[in-house]
């Protein structure tokens, strides 16, 4: 079967985004990038529903500019088969990442595609969802555990109220919640391997897709600082403190 | 004029109070608000929804596939309701989030994740980057504006209100791929945590799901609802429907007590609207520290003990 994997190239989840000065994005300039987080579960994913016995050529796929292919060739050192861009500069949202997946996903046939359920830049937490919509396919959002038999997914989903278990039918969309899996790291073989696997860089307009409705980002705001840091020196004086503010 | 559907997110007993945060939301944006509630048997939700304050009609769509709230089955019936609606709004819950971009994309739009805020009907406020920026977004109002509505920046509004009940059907043809197995809740009679005005969580710095008694213990004496860190819950201390952060509930109560939490980002993005927090760590330089409105530095096996007998003599 063939998987397609979903790689975002976001800002690293270990910095602390600051807002540019005159509200038009967030600092970007020499900021550490680095995949999704939940991107890489995605991928583990798929590598480990091989691992178990399952042929599967995996395919990752990331839309964005010509920098990605550093996040797509450490996908591809993780194991992934061969990878492919679709390249542009403009803001990809949701419903025109889906799109651009879709025709992907018509392209190679796909029978399962995994996608991180959000992506810790615009934590939208949308794209699977059109795609599978797109798709008319069933979706598996949130998913913490995947049990596979017989084209079907039996697929462990972490909701509000606990976990919730669902069975659909490939070709189906998965998206990973953190508790999925935790990613292989990539050992230094597999990266000199990674680089002569294939990279097909595409264009948005190869593809024919229809460019999707977007969203105008007026104005980016840093959000209303707390002033905490006072520290009390004893349970009796916490006490006082939680009475002073009214909440004993 | 707007007119705004909201979708209801119940259990198949009760109305969900994320959906009287979701109606306050449409309210800011004004308009004659509707509320659909699919379900196999809808009349005690329905009837909860008609109190909903600002609310002119709920939307009864009885159907015995509605009996799971999934996804597949719920969105071709909301794409075909949504048809002269100029909003469509449900709570950035789980059960918003996963059904609200499925029925956005068949409709053709883009949709505007965890409103927060409500300029004009066109305008929104949302966080992105775990909450560390707030962008502003203008929405083409063609065909129609898709939203999910971040409860923890909304009151739940009043009780007071009387809509009318209609019983509505429509024509959807619902797929069979998809189909659910079972959800295993754990049952609790301690406050939910989504609406609890008072939550005490734990971190790593618990140490074992034995010694989370200790929070249990403590959060029982505040009558607060428990959470919990990522850490905590992947080590197994807790089930994952406590954790507190950008991947799992954000919530805003009155006072939350983060005990051995370290004040990660990602956790932080699930508390920033708690009115008072109290941190209690031993280590003195914990991030969490620098947003606690109260500190204490200890350990808490030290700590929460003494706190219970202090909390007895008022
Ligand atoms: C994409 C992504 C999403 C994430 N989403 C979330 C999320 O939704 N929620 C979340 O919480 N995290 C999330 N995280 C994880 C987050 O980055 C942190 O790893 C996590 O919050 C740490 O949990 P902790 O504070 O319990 O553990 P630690 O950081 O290990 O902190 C434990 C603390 O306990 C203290 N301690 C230890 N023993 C004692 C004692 N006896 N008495 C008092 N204090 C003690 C220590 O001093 C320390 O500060 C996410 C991470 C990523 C990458």
């Amino acid at each position: 079967m063939k998987i397609l994997v979903g790689i975002k190239r976001v800002i690293d989840f270990s910095v602390r985004v600051q807002v540019k000065k005159d509200g038009t994005g967030v600092v970007s300039d020499g900021v550490k990038m680095g995949i999704n987080p939940f991107d890489e579960i995605a991928l583990e994913e798929a590598l480990r529903i091989r691992e178990r016995g399952t042929q599967a050529e995996i395919v990752a796929m990331s839309i964005g500019p010509a920098d990605c292919q550093q996040q797509l060739r450490t996908a591809l050192a993780m194991g992934a088969d061969r990878a492919l861009l679709v390249q542009s500069t403009d803001t990809i949202q949701p419903l025109m990442a889906a799109r651009i997946f879709h025709e992907l996903v018509k392209r190679e046939n796909a029978d399962l595609v995994i996608l991180g359920k959000q992506a810790i830049d615009d934590d939208s937490n949308q794209t699977g969802q059109m795609l599978a919509a797109l798709w008319d396919r069933p979706q598996a959002t949130f998913a913490s555990k995947v049990e596979f038999k017989d084209k079907t997914l039996t697929v462990t989903r972490e909701v509000d109220a606990g976990l919730e278990v669902i069975a659909v039918d490939l070709p189906a969309v998965l998206t990973t919640d953190l508790r999925l899996n935790t990613p292989r790291f990539v050992k230094m073989p597999d990266i000199m391997k990674a680089r002569s696997k294939p990279l097909q860089v595409l264009k948005p307009e190869e593809l024919g897709v229809i460019t999707a409705p977007k969203l105008e980002a007026t104005n980016y705001a840093p959000p209303p600082q707390r002033v905490g840091g006072k520290k009390v020196e004893d349970v009796p004086a916490l006490i006082r403190a939680l009475k002073q503010r009214g909440v004993l | 004029m707007n007119r705004i559907l909201v979708i209801a997110e119940h259990d198949g007993k009760k109305l969900n109070p994320a959906t009287a945060k979701a109606v306050s939301c449409a309210s800011a944006v004004g308009g004659e608000i509707d509320v659909a509630v699919f379900a196999a048997n809808a009349s005690a939700m329905a009837a909860a929804a008609a109190k909903l304050k600002g609310v002119k009609r709920v939307l009864k769509i009885e159907r015995a596939e509605n009996v799971h709230q999934l996804a597949a089955v719920l969105t071709p019936q909301i794409v075909k309701l949504a048809a002269g609606y100029t909003h469509v709004l449900a709570p950035s819950t789980t059960f918003g989030k996963d059904v609200l971009p499925r029925a956005a994309a068949f409709l053709g739009v883009q949709q505007v994740s965890d409103v927060m805020k409500v300029i004009d009907a066109t305008t929104f406020e949302r966080p992105m980057y775990a909450g560390n920026a707030i962008v502003t977004v203008k929405v083409p109002p063609s065909p129609c504006i898709v939203a999910t509505v971040r409860t923890a920046s909304w009151q739940a509004c009043s009780e007071d209100g009387n809509a009318e009940i209609t019983a509505v059907s429509t024509d959807a043809v619902i797929p069979s791929h998809t189909r659910f197995v079972e959800l295993k809740a754990d049952v609790s009679d301690r406050p939910d945590l989504q609406s609890a005005p008072r939550v005490v969580s734990g971190g790593r710095g618990v140490g074992s799901k034995e010694n989370f008694a200790v929070i249990y213990k403590f959060a029982d004496k505040l009558g607060a609802a428990v959470g919990a860190s990522r850490a905590a819950v992947d080590a197994g201390f807790v089930p994952n429907d406590l954790q507190v952060g950008q991947t799992g509930k954000i919530i805003a109560p009155e006072l939350y007590v983060a005990v051995g939490i370290s004040g990660a980002i990602q956790h932080l993005t699930g508390i920033k609207d708690a009115r008072t927090i109290v941190a209690i760590n031993k280590d003195p330089d914990a991030p969490i520290f620098q947003v606690a409105d109260i500190g204490l530095v200890g350990d808490l096996f030290k700590i929460l003990p003494e706190l219970e007998k202090e909390l007895d003599k008022i």
